[in-house]
């Protein structure tokens, strides 16, 4: 807590900036902060530099483009609370271009783009939301007469650094699910070269935001698995920390929507859900700030695995899922409980030494215990007076 | 004139023995016993078995069982073998690395432990007091506490070591898999094969089980096929199901919706355990890995309870054996046996 009170000190001046500039009390924004240092799985006390670094940092220039999408993950992030987009997109990053949210419209807008990268080259963030569309020289989407597949290339060189949200930019999404007709591609596919990737569909907003913070705390992006997901948020299946697991344990399943089962909230697996195969943390984060289980299972629909390759849009959304992890612990009871073996013959000997000691030590004690009874009892005779022993008998 | 009498009566035990033998209905040795037609069972296969130990949990629940501990925090039920109080276990077999499930190297496999209801079941045949009896419909090998006299034969004759005895208890009890057949008369079948989410573990007749293990060892591995879950429909029931009736079943079992899906095949080994062993158990098993590596003993083609008992009942058929030990014993007393006149008269004086 000294960090959170160095801030509160020194940091008055800054904190009150930031507090205008947000129009948070100070407490909203602590806690803004402390959710996002939770969010990406940071130690205690991480909150504070958050919090440092959101007041110091200059606001990141971001550029947000739309290809083959459905602007869910825009939606998706208009719906987060704390702060609210408005705040985020104003104060806390500085969006230079995003074509839902923007006042500017035609020429404008496509110069504000020009002017964001000549300004801040090298340093703006680059949002990705869409799959790029690459078949027939990527003809199937155009931006201000410039097709996707050139935007994104053009806006990625001079990036600090390239984040793909929503499951369309990260792995092709729905719209590569086949026959594809467009060649649908990933933004690191396109680029050739791996990128921060936010699937979902849509992500949740905090997975994003935590992501853009993290970059804005420690100048470089989070830890992020083989398929480029932050760790801190995809590291986990849904199945693993599901509300509904405990069910699932026990055999409990809802077996048709609307049975006694689904009303009483048991495991949807036998509905299809895909949580066993798919990494997220929407069991854990929940989505829209509207509590506890406010996600897809907590709704009563199973999973239908859209942060997965593979899965998402692939697989049937009702067909069962493939469990993954289901190598049984060390715990588990094996064919035949191994006993313990018969001893060496090292052992016994070494167990017979001992014993052997034990049996010496046990009669010198014996002797010894004889000697001192036998000295007392001299002792006493000594005195003269009839001992209490002789006195019984 | 001594040795003449002995003779004599020897002849006569003897001869007793033989004409017992002679006159008795030829005991002829008893063939196994096959399964009854609509034997009731159940197909654990291992390569659908993802080891969630839902049907562990169930069995106890079913079965209203306390749970058991083997670890130090003795928070969850961890029993490690079958028990007087665990009558359904899911054991791992596991191998080095253990990357591959249902792989014999480097890999890893379940095996469902519990009672295999045999054709012919040993504990029965061992039980002095029928208090292990076979259903004759459903096959169901089923025990009677009531008649029990605690001498746990079954124990010793199982040759799956099913049958546990609750030795804490003063009262105790042999603890078996019934296949829930105290839940039959509600339209409950097997309570691990109701919860089972992949479908490892299937109830439904025997012969329909065969059946269905038949075709799942013809699969190609890795080809995407249907797999029911929960109870097999018998064809009865899926003629009428499709001409829209509901077919006759006893017992008769609760309407469930059909939980068939979809799912790769495994990698089946061409064997359906408990086809042929022991003259065939109702309980079936396929695996990815060697039976014998996952508990399963290799047994030959009859059973057990046949032999013994052909032994048996051709030694105790009509008594002859009795008969011809206590001839024979006799003879030998009574060739031992000393002229006592002399000693008598000695003593008499």
């Amino acid at each position: 807590m000294s960090d959170t009170n160095e801030i509160f000190d020194l940091g008055r001046k800054t904190l009150q900036d930031v507090e205008q500039r947000l129009g948070l009390s100070r407490r909203e924004y602590l806690q803004f902060c402390a959710t996002l240092a939770v969010t990406m799985g940071l130690p205690k006390g991480a909150d504070a530099a958050v919090a440092k670094a959101i007041e110091t940092s200059k606001r990141p220039s971001v550029i947000w483009l739309h290809f083959q999408e459905c602007t869910g993950c825009s939606e998706s992030l208009l719906r987060a609370e704390h702060p609210t987009l408005e705040k985020l997109i104003l104060d806390v990053i500085s969006l230079d271009y995003h074509e839902t949210l923007m006042a500017a419209a035609g020429h404008q807008a496509e110069a504000a783009r020009k002017d964001a990268m000549a300004a801040n080259k090298g340093k703006y963030v680059l949002v990705v939301e869409g799959a790029i569309p690459t078949k027939d020289n990527g003809n199937y989407c155009k931006i201000g007469g410039h097709k996707a597949i050139d935007l994104v290339k053009e806006c990625a060189a001079d990036a600090a650094a390239v984040i793909a949200i929503g499951s369309c930019a990260s792995w092709g999404g729905m719209p590569s699910t086949g026959p594809n007709p467009t060649g649908a591609s990933s933004v690191a596919e396109v680029l050739g070269k791996p990128v921060v990737t936010i699937p979902g569909c849509p992500p949740n907003p905090y997975n994003f935001l935590a992501t853009v913070v993290h970059f804005l705390t420690f100048g470089k992006l989070p830890e992020v698995d083989k398929l480029g997901r932050p760790k801190f948020a995809y590291s986990r299946l849904i199945h693993e920390n599901c509300e509904r697991r405990a069910h699932f344990d026990a055999g409990r399943f809802a077996m048709e929507f609307g049975d006694a089962g689904h009303r009483q909230g048991y495991c949807l697996y036998k509905l299809g859900c895909k949580g066993p195969e798919t990494y997220a943390n929407c069991s854990t984060l929940g989505f829209g700030d509207a509590g506890e289980n406010n996600w897809p299972v907590g709704c009563g629909h199973p999973c239908i695995g859209c942060t997965e390759k593979g899965v998402g849009f692939t697989k049937p959304i009702h067909q069962v899922a493939k469990l993954m992890n289901v190598t049984p612990p060390l715990q588990y009871p094996r064919i035949v409980e191994e006993q313990g073996k018969g001893a060496t013959i090292a052992s016994a000997a070494a167990v017979a030494a001992l014993a052997a000691a034990a049996a010496g030590a046990a009669v010198m004690l014996t002797r010894n215990l004889g000697l001192s009874h036998a000295a007392e009892e001299a002792e006493r005779a000594k005195e003269g007076g009839p001992t209490q022993d002789k006195a019984k008998v | 004139m001594d040795t003449r009498r002995k003779f004599l009566k020897g002849v006569l035990a003897g001869g007793a023995a033989v004409t017992t033998a002679a006159v008795a209905p030829s005991v002829s040795a008893r063939e196994t016993r096959a399964r009854p037609a609509e034997a009731l069972g159940l197909l654990y296969d291992a390569t659908l078995c993802v080891g969630c130990k839902a049907c562990v949990a169930a069995c106890k629940q079913a079965n209203e069982n306390p749970a058991e501990y083997s670890t130090a925090d003795q928070l969850w039920d961890t029993p490690l073998d079958t028990s007087g109080y665990t009558f359904n276990l899911i054991k791992m077999y596991r191998n080095g690395t253990m990357e591959t499930k249902d792989a014999e190297v480097n890999g890893y496999a379940f095996m469902k432990t519990s009672c295999m209801h045999c054709g012919d079941p040993s504990c029965v045949s061992a039980c002095p007091v029928s208090a292990m009896t076979k259903d004759p419909v459903t096959g169901v090998v089923g025990y009677n506490a009531d008649k029990c006299i605690g001498c746990r034969y079954c124990v010793a004759a199982c040759p799956f070591g099913i049958p546990k005895y609750q030795y804490d208890s003063p009262t105790g009890r042999i603890g078996k898999c019934e296949l829930c057949r105290h839940r039959h008369k509600d339209g409950h079948y097997s309570a691990c094969a109701e919860v089972c989410p992949t479908g490892a573990t299937l109830f439904g007749r025997t012969e329909d089980l065969l059946a269905e293990a038949k075709r799942r060892i013809a699969m190609k591995p890795g080809e995407l096929n249907r797999f029911p879950r929960g109870r097999l429909k018998s064809m009865q029931e899926k003629k009428a199901e499709a001409q829209g009736k509901v077919a006759e079943t006893t017992p008769k079992w609760r309407a469930e919706p059909d939980q068939s899906y979809e799912t790769p095949a495994g990698k089946y080994l061409q064997h359906v355990y408990g086809e042929k062993e022991y003259g065939g158990t109702q309980v079936l098993k396929l695996s990815g890995v060697g039976f014998q590596k996952v508990g399963m003993p290799d047994l030959p083609p009859d059973a057990a309870a046949a032999m013994s008992e052909t032994i048996q009942h051709t030694l105790y058929g009509n008594l002859i054996m009795p008969f011809a030990v206590l001839g024979a014993m006799s003879y030998v007393a009574k060739r031992n046996v000393k002229p006592d006149e002399g000693s008598n008269d000695t003593e008499g004086s």
